[in-house]
């Protein structure tokens, strides 16, 4: 009886209604306006402490703009692995309290007695996170190209210009894998604190344990690094999978590959030697560089998608009593 | 004034794993009525709730609310119906009018609509002053009122209220009731859940009584006390000397004798016995008075658990 069930009415009804309040909550509560700043003042310091870098150092390279983006000067760390960072840290506490914050104020009930579906209030509000999300980043990234601008004293070129989109794309959809994790917690766990943790502690495992655990895993896989014959091909292989495990890994893959246009492959490469001098010495062009992250950006989006399907799933099942 | 049949439930069931919460509950209200769903906590009025507003599935059974089915069209009848959760919550950072507007717009109100409604609303329950202050100023009858004017402003068929005189001082809460009537005169079938029996009592047309998990009875006050307490009348006899309580039970139509303390004792009997009583105690107490007593819902109440209880033990 129930497969044959079909609800009646959109399950978007309400949805705009949805994103249009928890957007204008997120862009006016303290919270946000304490993490841009946060946000804002590293990234540019980053980037003005790059931009002086340049201009003292190099006189002409081809891609300046976005040398801008991945030069790191002590001690400060570059733009693109502050961003890498703290975007995480910004997607955690848009979402955290989404849920279970409507379940402790009581409201939960009185929104949900409104002909809406369950679908239109969570994916409601994972949009309006992410919009929120891209609204700080685009103004920052604006910002950031601005100052070049200004402090370099010469526009970006095309390339350049749509290599960033691509970063800013790449960014927001990292951003949305926080988002959905901490979306999902927001869900699982009744106390707000407790879901904030267990994201925040998602969030140290995979940006400051990941490094440490991902040998310790392979070898107990593939055995030592160093086999008899040189260095373990399949240590290598195993490493790289349990790595590409962690979004930080794609996120910083894709960076590369977008922002470092010279990137001709992620991970080890195997060829011969005539093969390698058979390779022509220059950067990549753009179309390539997006051939080569595809996967990865795939893989963001993915695991966004599947994150939120479980959150979705968990959402439907839940009863709405206290 | 009750017209249509609004809400209908038939065999109505919800099981969390081996626990029945509502076992084969059947209830049915018709429009411009009020109905009191009385229980001890845990024995299913809020899932039943939930259940006839398309909040939770049913595990069986089957549901009719405002003409529609709250499993298959639970958007329709959400339209429909306006809910008053007893605990209820607002968003405390926003003002009393931004969150009324946004369940209106989430409701699919115009906003022309919104305005009008939420004026006339707010005036009703008595907040037209404070309408723009942010909920965090509101003391919890505050919030009461307000939730009643959020469905107020939805004009539903159906008002679902549930526990909703908790926190009200007793001026408010007569306030809060003559708004329920007021509901009713609209022709809005109300569900009302309480504790307060004497509450359920002055405003409720007939009553439902939930007892783990089943509808244990339904009917209007007169007829529930008929069924508990044997018969429908009550009276209170009060005199001096004699063993009264014996003299009370011999009396033919006496179903049950108990004493209230001091003199007074209490009778329930088939019929208005108050001539008989007199004739037959005249001669041999000291009789200082016989009353008439209305047959009061907490009387109900109480009896009926107690046999529950001795039931089981």
């Amino acid at each position: 009886m129930r497969s044959l069930r079909r609800r009646g009415g959109s399950p978007w009804t309400g949805l705009g209604t949805v994103v249009a309040k928890e957007t204008a909550d997120h862009l006016s509560s303290a919270r946000m306006r304490i993490l841009e700043a946060l946000l804002f003042l590293t990234a540019i310091a980053a980037a003005y402490a790059a931009i002086r870098q340049i201009r003292a150092t190099i006189g002409e390279s081809p891609f300046l703009f976005l040398r801008l983006l991945t030069m790191a000067q002590d001690p400060l760390p570059s733009f693109i692995s502050l961003l890498g960072f703290l975007i995480p840290l910004v997607a955690i506490a848009l979402a955290f309290d989404a849920v279970n914050g409507e379940f402790n104020r009581r409201t939960l009930s009185r929104v949900l007695a409104q002909p809406i579906y369950r679908d239109a209030l969570l994916l409601g509000k994972f949009l309006a996170g992410l919009l929120s999300l891209t609204i700080g980043l685009l103004s920052l990234w604006l910002l950031v190209i601005g100052l070049g601008l200004l402090l370099l004293g010469l526009p970006p070129s095309s390339e350049e210009m749509v290599r960033m989109l691509g970063f800013l794309v790449a960014t927001i959809a990292y951003g949305g894998v926080w988002l959905a994790l901490a979306l999902l917690f927001s869900v699982l766990f009744r106390a707000p604190a407790t879901a904030a943790l267990a994201a925040l502690g998602t969030w140290l495992m995979f940006s400051l344990f990941w490094s440490v655990i991902t040998p310790i895993v392979t070898s107990l896989i593939a055995g030592p690094a160093e086999g008899v014959l040189g260095p373990n091909l399949r240590f290598l292989q195993v490493q790289q999978i349990i790595d590409r495990l962690s979004p930080n890994t794609l996120y910083a893959e894709t960076t590369l590959a977008l922002l470092n246009p010279s990137t001709r492959a992620l991970g080890p490469v195997l060829v011969t030697l005539s093969e390698a001098r058979s390779m022509v010495p220059a950067p990549l062009p753009v179309t390539q560089s997006f051939v080569l992250i595809w996967p990865q950006l795939t893989g963001l989006v993915a695991t966004t998608i599947l994150i939120f399907a479980i959150a979705y799933i968990l959402f439907q099942r839940q009863e709405i009593r206290a | 004034m009750p017209g249509d049949t609004v809400i209908r439930a038939e065999a109505l069931t919800k099981r969390y794993g081996s626990k029945l919460a509502v076992d084969h509950v059947d209830l049915e209200v018709a429009a411009g009525e009020i109905v009191g769903i009385l229980g001890p906590n845990g024995s299913g009025k809020t899932t039943t709730i939930l259940m006839l507003l398309g909040l939770t599935e049913p595990t069986s059974g089957r549901a009719m609310v405002a003409g529609f089915d709250p499993l298959r069209d639970p958007l329709e009848v959400k339209r429909r119906v306006g809910y008053l959760p007893d605990q209820i919550g607002f968003y405390e950072n926003m003002s009393a009018r931004d969150n009324l507007a946004y369940t209106a717009r989430l409701a699919g109100l115009t906003r022309r609509e919104i305005d009008e409604r939420f004026t006339a609303a707010l005036d009703r329950v008595g907040l037209s002053e404070v309408g723009d202050s942010r909920v965090t100023t509101y003391s919890q009858g505050m919030r009461q009122r307000l939730g009643l004017a959020e469905v107020l402003m939805k004009r539903p068929s159906v008002a679902v209220l549930d526990e909703p005189t908790t926190a009200l001082d007793p001026h408010s809460t007569a306030e809060f009731l003559d708004m329920i009537r007021g509901l009713k005169a609209e022709g809005t079938a109300v569900l009302l859940s309480s504790h307060h029996l004497d509450q359920v009592q002055s405003v409720c047309d007939r009553v439902a009584l939930f007892h783990n998990g089943r509808l244990a009875l339904s009917g209007t006050v007169t007829e529930l006390a008929a069924e508990v307490l044997g018969g429908g009348h009550v009276i209170d006899v009060e005199a001096h000397g004699g063993d009264l309580p014996k003299l009370l039970a011999a009396i033919p139509g006496v179903v049950r004798v108990q004493a209230l303390g001091g003199d007074r004792y209490r009778v329930d009997c088939q019929s208005d016995l108050r001539g008989d009583i007199a004739r037959r105690l005249a001669p041999k107490v000291d009789l200082v008075g016989i009353y008439f007593a209305a047959p009061s819902l907490n009387e109900v109440y109480a009896r009926y658990f107690a046999e529950a209880r001795d039931a089981v033990a």
